[in-house]
């Protein structure tokens, strides 16, 4: 089986370099192996799997594109990776149980969510200090930020709000109601839009981030798939803002939505409850991670179809593309 | 016991903080007193105060047979002030704020006096952490008739049926939807064959006829019952534990079985019989393979949030009368942040709508039943040290919701309020 695998790739090599090459590397956090699952775009192979701290779910790349942080909420605290190495080079001190974070633009810092401590913490990557910390609702989850890097919104689970923070003042200065156990923030490309999932209401609220008020609440229904299995959490925005893909949680469904109409145009369906998702630099594909099926979905978005289903490892969570 | 002293301060602290409300809320309730809705709001300084209170009894602690288990003297109780510190959390950004008032009666206090004095405070939410009869007395009292009780303990069947009453909801799951839920995954487990072994307290036959109900609902056959006539050894000499050894077989003798189910909701002798039986078969009901509103074992659907939250403040783990009675409060800190309202006709209308949803850790929303005001949850079956599964079952479909296949549904229920 190996030999036929590496005589396709062989002979599909010289198609794949007489096309532009899709060089990405996938990362994927397994938060119950304590891994972080290294996936060739090209090939779409496991190439290593790097130990990192309990219970890893938020991933991101740094600004330079060279390091990954991840979120090891059992060991509280921000492992950074350097991805030449596949070594966890130094930690960042990140406050009690790390689940989710942001980037701000510059790279300069990291906003952290304590679901344990109602608090958001801020990082500073160049000093590797904790700077302050914003007290927010219950259960802090969800963190997105402005394309300009001035407001921070963070999501709290049992408070049900999705909070407005200024970065400057680091303070909360607006508070938006939404539907039950919100769990992800994600900004529009062009700072108009903050969409926000709830888990348990099974709902996107749209939010006008000028007036902070909801202009849009999208709903799902997928035949055979009862409403309750129907938990909204991942979300990403194509760069021309069109379309937003939604991962739906034990629907095992990715919701894909026109942004202009918020009508959902299709549904692709993936491996058991899925969490996050991540293009492809050039948007062709979404890969998405699928916790209790172990496996990361290759969404193919130019034939609308789910191309291929990779073991990842126990329990993915995040999911992050480096070019 | 390593929090004690920490909770100990935490308590002082929110009792100081009660206290200073309280004194800032006097002047301003005074006024107030012409508007008819006032008695329920008490205004703060920066925003308007929503009254809960707690009515219950001092009482023994329950004994746990296993000393694993805690030995709680305030259960119920710091489910409530978890739930008021995750109110107030969230009314910080909505300027509203939640004040406990508690009474909690010495043994023999008199129940009904209690809730005049909560009334006379002028709450008009009140969690009950009481017995179905003493429920009902107080439910049945003229101040209880503006008031809106949540059953946060007594988990009879009467009480969601002929003996329903329109200002009572209920967050404590039933006995009938207990032995739903264990029933139905027993049924998926084809563990149909049922011994049932029944305790000697009133509600342990209860408990029985709601097994007796479950085994028609979902399939089960009830193939020997048998009463519980021995006495429990005592936990801390060998001679207890010498003769519990031996009664146990005889209790348990009989015609073969898959699943001895016991009745015995006080923990009296339940905890001693695995390991024991005359059949080398598991136990289940209220002991061994449990089916509960809540259990430690579940740290799933964010609970281990909840669960590490509730040790901080209590040094010890949450019980399913704690759950109760977080979700009693939670449920009316949800209709205050999602109407805006602070006005006690209000939440409850949103509190009886289709609206009303709350998020309680156990992976979707609850609500409360519009027949008979029972809080529509799944319920946990779990084992004495991991999580087993959480009922209802896949495969066991309902037309509204799987969850009401738990419990009285609506064509079924008994209850007819008098509105």
């Amino acid at each position: 089986m190996r030999s036929l695998l590496c005589t396709m790739l062989f002979l599909a090599a010289p198609v794949l370099i007489a096309e532009p090459v899709l060089a990405e590397t996938i990362f994927v956090s397994n938060e119950k192996d304590n891994q972080i699952a290294v996936v060739d775009g090209d090939s779409l192979q496991i190439t290593n799997k790097i130990k990192v701290g309990r219970r890893p779910r938020g991933i991101t790349l740094s600004g330079d594109g060279t390091q990954l942080y991840v979120c090891a909420g059992d060991d509280n605290r921000v492992d950074v990776v350097d991805i030449a190495s596949g070594k966890v080079v130094h930690s960042l001190p990140s406050g009690p149980d790390p689940e989710l974070f942001v980037l701000s633009p510059d790279g300069n810092r990291l906003y952290v969510a304590n679901e344990d401590d109602n608090m958001v913490t801020i990082i500073d990557i160049p000093s590797r200090k904790a700077i302050g910390n914003i007290q927010v609702g219950v259960e802090p989850e969800g963190m997105g930020i402005s394309p300009d890097g001035k407001i921070l919104v963070n999501t709290s689970e049992t408070t049900n709000m999705a909070h407005f923070i200024d970065t400057e003042k680091r303070a909360v200065v607006g508070n938006v109601l939404v539907d039950s156990r919100p769990r992800v923030a994600r900004f529009s490309d062009d700072g108009k839009h903050v969409w926000v999932s709830s888990e348990i209401g099974g709902t996107v609220s749209v939010i006008d981030a000028g007036t902070r008020k909801v202009v849009k609440k999208i709903r799902f229904e997928v035949t055979g798939v009862r409403r309750e299995a129907i938990q909204a959490v991942g979300i990403q925005m194509t760069r021309d803002g069109k379309r937003a893909f939604v991962a739906l949680g034990p629907a095992n469904r990715i919701a894909e939505i026109d942004t202009e109409s918020f009508e959902v145009k299709r549904y692709f369906l993936v491996g058991q409850r899925v969490w996050n998702l991540a293009f492809s630099p050039d948007e062709k594909r979404l890969y998405t991670t699928n916790g209790i099926s172990n496996d990361l979905s290759v969404i193919d978005l130019e034939r609308n179809k789910v191309i291929k289903s990779i073991a990842v490892g126990g329990a993915p969570w995040g999911v992050v593309v480096k070019p | 016991m390593r929090f004690w002293p920490l909770s100990r301060r935490r308590t002082d602290l929110s009792k100081a903080k009660g206290r200073r409300r309280l004194i800032a809320a006097l002047p301003v309730a005074g006024l107030l007193l012409v508007a008819p809705v006032a008695a329920a709001l008490a205004q703060d300084a920066g925003g308007q105060s929503i009254l809960i209170g707690y009515l219950g009894r001092q009482e023994d602690p329950r004994t746990p047979a296993s000393f694993l288990e805690p030995v709680a003297t305030d259960e119920g109780l710091q489910g409530a002030r978890l739930a008021l510190a995750d109110n107030n959390s969230t009314g910080m950004f909505l300027n509203q704020s939640f004040r406990l008032v508690e009474q909690v009666l010495p043994p023999d206090g008199d129940i009904a006096a209690g809730l005049k004095a909560l009334a006379d405070e002028g709450v008009r939410f009140v969690v009950a952490d009481l017995p179905g009869d003493a429920l009902l007395a107080v439910a049945d009292r003229p101040e209880a008739r503006s008031m809106l009780l949540f059953n946060a303990r007594a988990p009879d069947d009467a009480l969601r049926n002929e003996q329903c009453r329109a200002n009572i909801l209920h967050t404590a799951a039933s006995r009938r939807m207990l032995a739903d839920a264990l029933a139905q995954y027993l049924a998926w487990k084809k563990w149909t064959g049922w011994s049932l072994l029944i305790g000697r307290d009133p509600g342990d036959a209860l408990y029985a006829d709601a097994v007796r109900r479950a085994a028609k609902r979902f399939g089960g056959r009830i193939v020997a019952e048998k009463s519980w006539t021995f006495d429990t050894g005592n936990r801390r000499t060998d001679t207890g534990v010498t003769t519990i050894q031996s009664d146990i077989p005889l209790a348990t003798q009989g015609p073969d079985y898959d699943v001895l189910v016991v009745a015995d909701e006080a923990g009296n002798f339940g905890d001693y019989l695995d390991g024991r039986t005359w059949h080398p078969r598991p136990v289940a009901g209220t002991q061994g393979l449990i089916a509960t509103a809540w259990s430690r074992v579940n740290e799933q659907w964010g609970g281990t949030q909840l669960q590490s939250r509730f040790e901080k403040l209590a040094g010890r783990w949450m019980l399913p009368r704690d759950y109760a009675a977080w979700l009693a409060v939670r449920s009316v800190g949800e209709a205050a942040t999602r109407t805006s309202a602070t006005g006690f006709d209000d939440l409850v209308a949103y509190l009886h709508s289709p609206d009303f949803e709350l998020a309680g850790f156990k992976g979707e929303a609850l609500s409360f039943r519009k027949w008979d005001g029972q809080m529509r949850q799944p319920i946990l079956i779990a084992g004495p040290r991991m999580l087993v599964s959480v009922s209802p079952q896949e495969g066991f479909l309902h037309p509204v919701t799987p969850l009401d296949t738990l419990g009285d549904d609506a064509p079924e229920s008994k209850c007819r309020f008098n509105r």
